[in-house]
């Protein structure tokens, strides 16, 4: 059974696998804090993005422990966890945006559509194109409005005359719900806007390039209850045609976008299930401290 | 709660005096170094404008000159006695003077260029031949030493240069509005000179023009691209840090090491030619580079490294994310970093004398590999000469390298507060 099942039946049905089932039916004692091992279904059948045994080290401190679990075609994953768990150092191993930081090693494997994205002839270039990543802290580039949008699609040679920039730049703020504040004003710089609207900026300036797999590490934490509404529609409508992986600490929002949630502890990977399963009836003790907010 | 906010109120009712106290002092002690640098600079300002400003006027003499047929042969200009023709206007305007000594003190007042100012004049244009007319040529020295009140007129004649007859001449011809201090334009013009009113710092700007030229054009591109290259590409391992210490280490190597150097490897082993701005540039080269990639590095390093994220994490390959985002970030600061290893080269004597660009050269340089001199030297050389009228050109050509280096630091506070960009 695929997880495209899930998809089709909706977010409010828990999915039907037969392990999981079996387990929530006799669970009523939790598993205890001490266990580390993952527990739940990490692994699906169809997977986009399969992750075997990550650690992540910055210099001799080892942020993650490895981690095993896999991202299905068309879902958005949620992963949750207190603050330094080490979510963003995962989520970074994903496009190898972890190269970037100098001290930071990466083991164990992760394969995209089958292929190793930390192998040898791999060209990070197309990679992240193709995995896109919106940043915890908002970065515009010193630049335009216009040119943060469209800086994505220029480098890769998206579009072939400047009208059809100006559509994908259109589009893409549209998408981010920033087209109406900015439609006038899009020569100014883009470091120019506030906080939530930067934040914003960025998620349009990566929909731009079009990744099929997105991640986002918490793109609605300087966002008003009306933004990130607009935001999570995005990742409900980009759930059609891509892979959405999103880092959040808001809980409601993870159980009313993602249809898989995997909560990190200290480095560990200790839960991953179906998110409306999670958030009713966790398996691990720490799942549970943490959602029902006795913890962190 | 409430008593515990109140004891802090109070206990920082307490320190609040000291506090201001300190920030006072400090204020005090800051505006107070401010203003002894303020004040020294004037005084350095000061002491130069008072001593320079009057090298920019120069006495010049009205004489009234016939090119006379019988001495000017139409077909060999160069070799007229055009020095006899200046005699005779002067023996004309004083026709009292007669004995051969005291003619000989007249034709002193007559600077010993005005003899090639005439050849100029008339090889220029032939057509004066045979007429007659008032021509201005460059008194010496001494007359306008003496015009300018630098050579006192009430010490005994043995005192002084200009003999008590001379000054009785100079009168003469001041009174009749036949010698006065025009604007100097020489100064400008000419290239250096044994004789102080023949002299003047084109030769040494054009050579400082373009031993600046080579260096900028050498030191730049290399100095960006080697902090390109340690900042952003190359692995943090032994090597880069053994490199890194040796930048720092030859940012403070005393300047004449590298004129040391330049002797040895390019004049010695490459055999480029001596008191070259080539060589000079080359050999300032070397010097600036270390100014330049530290500074080009401290402005790599100020670029967020968020920015660099943001670029990488939709795909732009290093290349593209340093050439679009980080360098236009960094480039103010790799301009000011430039413009200062500039003023300082521009200022720089010790290594430019070793490969000699101290030599006295009278043309003006051409040509890179034209024998020249620069600013700084040339104010060395002048500082170094007895003639009175050195003095005041010194200061003078201090003004004029002041000014350049002025611009130059104008221009690097320009580039930063116009590229300047917040984030
Ligand atoms: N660049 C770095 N250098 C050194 N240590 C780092 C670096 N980035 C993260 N860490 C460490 O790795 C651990 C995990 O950090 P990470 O940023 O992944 O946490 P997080 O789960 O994203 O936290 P938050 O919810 O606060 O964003 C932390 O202990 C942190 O100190
Ligand atoms: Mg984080």
């Amino acid at each position: 059974m695929g997880i495209d099942m899930v998809l089709e039946s909706g977010n409010s049905l828990i999915r039907p696998g037969a392990v999981e089932s079996a387990q929530e039916e006799i669970r009523s004692e939790r598993v205890s804090r001490e266990q580390r091992q993952t527990v739940g279904t990490p692994f699906v059948e169809d997977a986009r993005m399969t992750c075997r045994g990550v650690e992540v080290f910055y210099g001799n401190k080892q942020a993650i422990n490895g981690v095993s679990i896999d991202v299905a075609k068309n879902e958005v994953l949620a992963m949750i966890g207190p603050s330094g768990c080490g979510k963003s150092s995962f989520l970074r191993c994903l496009n190898r945006m972890n190269d970037t930081v100098d001290i930071c090693r990466v083991r164990g494997e992760i394969l995209l559509d089958g292929q190793d994205i930390y192998g040898r002839q791999v060209d990070v270039v197309p990679l992240r194109a193709q995995v896109g990543m919106v940043f915890q802290k908002p970065n515009p580039f010193p630049k335009s409005i216009y040119d943060n949008v469209a800086y994505g699609a220029k480098i890769h040679g998206l579009v072939s005359s400047k009208s059809e920039l100006d559509e994908v730049v259109e589009d893409a703020l549209k998408k981010a719900g920033l087209w109406d504040e900015v439609s006038d004003r899009l020569e100014q710089p883009g470091t120019g806007l506030s906080g939530g609207q930067q934040q914003r900026l960025c998620i349009a300036r990566a929909v731009a390039v079009r990744p099929e797999v997105i991640l986002m590490d918490e793109p609605c934490s300087a966002l008003d209850p009306i933004a990130t509404a607009t935001v999570e529609d995005l990742i409900t409508e980009l759930k059609q045609q891509y892979t959405i992986v999103i880092v959040t600490h808001n809980m409601q929002q993870a159980a009313r976008i993602s249809q898989r949630t995997a909560y990190f502890h200290l480095g560990d990977l200790v839960e991953v299930g179906a998110t409306d399963r999670i958030f009713t009836n966790p398996l691990h003790q720490l799942t549970e401290d943490y959602i029902t907010g006795r913890f962190g | 709660m409430t008593r515990q906010n109140k004891s802090t109120m109070e206990m920082v009712q307490r320190g609040l005096a000291r506090r201001h106290r300190r920030e006072k002092i400090f204020r005090f002690l800051g505006m107070a170094a401010v203003t002894t640098s303020i004040l020294f600079l004037l005084l350095l300002f000061g002491s130069i404008i008072a001593n320079g400003w009057s090298a920019f006027r120069q006495a010049e003499l009205s004489l009234e000159v016939s090119f006379d047929q019988e001495l000017l042969d139409v077909d060999n200009l160069r070799d007229a006695n055009y020095a006899l023709l200046i005699k005779r206007s002067l023996r004309e305007f004083f026709p009292q003077v007669e004995k051969r000594r005291d003619l000989r003190h007249l034709y002193k007042l007559v600077s010993s260029g005005a003899a090639f100012e005439l050849q100029a004049m008339v090889m220029a244009d032939p057509s004066l031949i045979g007429t007659r007319r008032l021509v201005t040529l460059p008194a010496d020295d001494e007359v306008d030493m003496l015009l300018k009140g630098y050579i006192p007129r009430d010490v005994p004649e043995s005192e002084r240069r200009v003999s008590d007859q001379q000054i009785r001449w100079i009168d003469e011809l001041v009174a009749a509005s036949r010698l006065k201090l025009g604007w100097n334009t020489t100064f400008f013009t000419a290239g250096d000179s044994r004789e102080p009113e023949l002299s003047g710092i084109r030769g040494a700007v054009a050579g400082s023009l373009f031993t600046l030229l080579v260096t900028l054009l050498l030191s730049f591109p290399i100095g960006v691209a080697a902090a390109v290259y340690l900042e952003e590409f190359a692995p943090s391992n032994r090597w880069t840090d053994c490199i890194e210490v040796n930048i720092n280490n030859l940012a403070a190597v005393p300047s004449i090491v590298f004129g040391l150097l330049g002797l040895a490897v390019f004049l010695n082993v490459l055999g480029m030619p001596r008191s070259a701005p080539l060589v000079g540039g080359l050999v300032l080269t070397l010097m600036t580079l270390p100014t330049i990639i530290i500074a080009s590095r401290a402005s790599l390093k100020s670029v967020p490294p968020s920015i660099r994220e943001a670029a990488l994490g939709i795909g732009a390959s290093r290349m593209e994310t340093i050439s679009h985002h980080v360098l236009p970030l960094a480039m103010p600061g790799m301009l000011t970093g430039t413009i200062i290893g500039m003023a300082q080269a521009l200022g720089e004597t010790a290594p430019l004398l070793m490969i000699g660009m101290v030599a006295f050269i009278v043309d003006v340089p051409g040509g890179l590999t034209d024998p020249a001199t620069v600013l700084p030297v040339q104010i060395y050389l002048w500082a170094d000469s007895p003639e009175r009228a050195f003095v005041e050109r010194t200061s003078a050509a201090i003004m004029v390298l002041l000014t350049f280096l002025i611009m130059m630091n104008g221009t690097a506070v320009f580039l930063r507060k116009k590229f300047e960009q917040r984030w």
